[in-house]
């Protein structure tokens, strides 16, 4: 059986993903030191609230360096969320913060307001559409795979990453108007802003191709 | 109009093991157990589901939890969950029974600084606020507590208004004299809600036809709307609603079959 291996660094429930992970066939793991996380088939990081807090967390607990040895080895690792923000170099969110720098780019707020003054309201909570972004890399081969431009997903959020390196864009989401990277990926590592394990049959769907990588 | 995909959202009334439904918040009658509709709901392709232990605040307990751990097991969409919560710590064993918000009514009215403490702790995208408005004999509705039972004296709007700057991250408005009457919700109310608000409002309380839909996101600008009886008598399916609102060119989510 696949076994995914959770980092429990603290933060946020992670019985929804854990039980997603069952439900698609694999075998969670939930790990609280190192020690566990390195031996690591298949990494997920999770991560809700705030990107600071998240961050405190996994080097308290040693994970930022255990998430840079999984993705060394080419093993395959999954971010959620805050979890798919910390793999970029930095964020905005009260201050500057230094993420994993996994992937380049930066993690900003959501503009509040449009360059034609249209306000939007933040948190961006809701189901989007998965886009294919303007760089289109095709989603084959990908988590996303036959999903892109066609499932809608579930966000909740007030930051999104904002990639440095457009071959990473693995597919975007409009947001009233705002165009939200809603998932990257370089090879075996893969950034989601949604939450599969909150959008329905298509996130199990995403899941059960983890399990597979 | 907004550009996202207006939410379909199963509601289940909770007393103790049961679902139950009644007209006006009274009259409540045992429909059967919540998990096996709840499941239904969810393959049917509801966008969320809402629990609310209906008679928790007038006992001061929650009796939901082991209904939720449940839901949970199977039921992958985004679930919120209220009836007696009063502090952090009924949140909390929420959240950590798989809950992803939490929705507040008697307790905020008694002390409202509950919103401000509740999305410090887990964000404003978590707390929602539940408001049972009674029309009052003046135009205006007053903000009722304990299902429609007791008076708290607060102005609706003037209500809501307080609870989004404290913290609030989302409203669901219940009407009390549509709730379970099948007559379509209560559109003034709902229209003066969302101007009042940023935050999202979800309608609740009167669906009797799909068409109700269309007025509550057409005249009430609701950002989702709650369905209860409709989808608990068979009345009507989320299909049906689906292809209403998109008939009326309301966007909703594309939902594949569970």
């Amino acid at each position: 059986m696949s076994r995914v291996t959770i980092l429990d660094y603290g933060v946020g429930n992670l019985r929804s993903v854990a039980r997603a992970i069952e439900v698609a066939g694999g075998e969670p793991v939930l790990a609280e030191t190192a020690f566990v996380a390195r031996s690591a088939d298949r990494l997920l990081i999770p991560g809700v609230g705030a990107f600071q807090s998240c961050v405190d967390g996994m080097r308290s607990h040693g994970f930022d360096d255990v998430a840079r040895e999984i993705v060394a080895a080419g093993r395959p690792v999954l971010g959620i969320c805050v979890g798919m923000q910390m793999l970029f170099e930095a964020s905005e969110e009260f201050g500057e913060h230094a993420g994993l720098g996994l992937l380049p780019g930066r993690v900003r707020a959501i503009p509040r307001q449009d360059d034609d003054g249209t306000r939007r309201k933040v948190p961006h909570i809701g189901w989007s559409r998965l886009l294919a972004p303007a760089t289109a890399r095709g989603d084959t081969g990908t988590l996303l795979e036959g999903h892109v431009g066609h499932a809608d997903v579930y966000f909740v959020h007030s930051f999104a990453a904002d990639p440095a390196e457009p071959g990473d864009r693995l597919a975007d989401a409009l947001y009233a108007g705002a165009r939200i990277s809603a998932a990257v990926a370089r090879g075996n590592l893969t950034g989601v802003q949604f939450h599969p394990e909150k959008s329905g049959p298509s996130g199990l769907a995403m899941i059960r191709r983890f399990l597979d990588f | 109009m907004s550009q996202r995909p207006v939410r379909l959202i199963a509601r289940l009334d909770i007393k103790g093991p049961n679902l139950i439904k009644g007209v006006r918040l009274e009259g409540l009658r045992v429909i059967g157990d919540p998990q096996e509709h709840a499941t239904r709901y969810y393959e049917a392709g509801a966008d969320e589901l809402v629990y609310m232990d209906i008679v928790a605040s007038l006992y001061g307990r929650n009796s939901l939890t082991d209904v939720v751990r449940r839901a949970t097991e199977h039921i992958f969409v985004p679930i919120t969950v209220g009836g007696g919560v009063r502090s952090i710590a009924d949140a909390e064993a929420l959240l950590r029974a798989g809950a992803d918000k939490v929705a507040v009514n008697t307790a905020a009215l008694a002390r409202p600084e509950l919103l401000t403490e509740l999305s410090r702790r887990f964000g404003s995208q978590c707390v929602v606020l539940s408001v049972e408005a009674k029309r009052r004999a003046d135009g205006g509705w007053e903000a009722y507590t304990d299902n429609g039972r007791e008076h708290s004296g607060r102005d609706v709007i003037e209500w809501v208004r307080q609870a989004e700057q404290l913290g609030a991250g989302e409203i669901l408005l219940t009407s009390v004299d549509q709730e379970g009457t099948r007559k379509g919700f209560d559109i003034p109310l709902l229209g003066k809600v969302t101007d009042a608000v940023e935050i999202p409002v979800i309608a609740s309380g009167g669906l009797g036809a799909p068409s109700h839909l269309v007025e509550a996101v057409r005249d009430g600008h609701a950002d989702a709307v709650a369905v209860a009886d409709a989808l608990h008598y068979r009345r009507h399916g989320l299909h049906d609603l689906r292809e209403t609102a998109r008939a009326a060119g309301i966007p909703v989510r594309e939902a594949p079959a569970a």
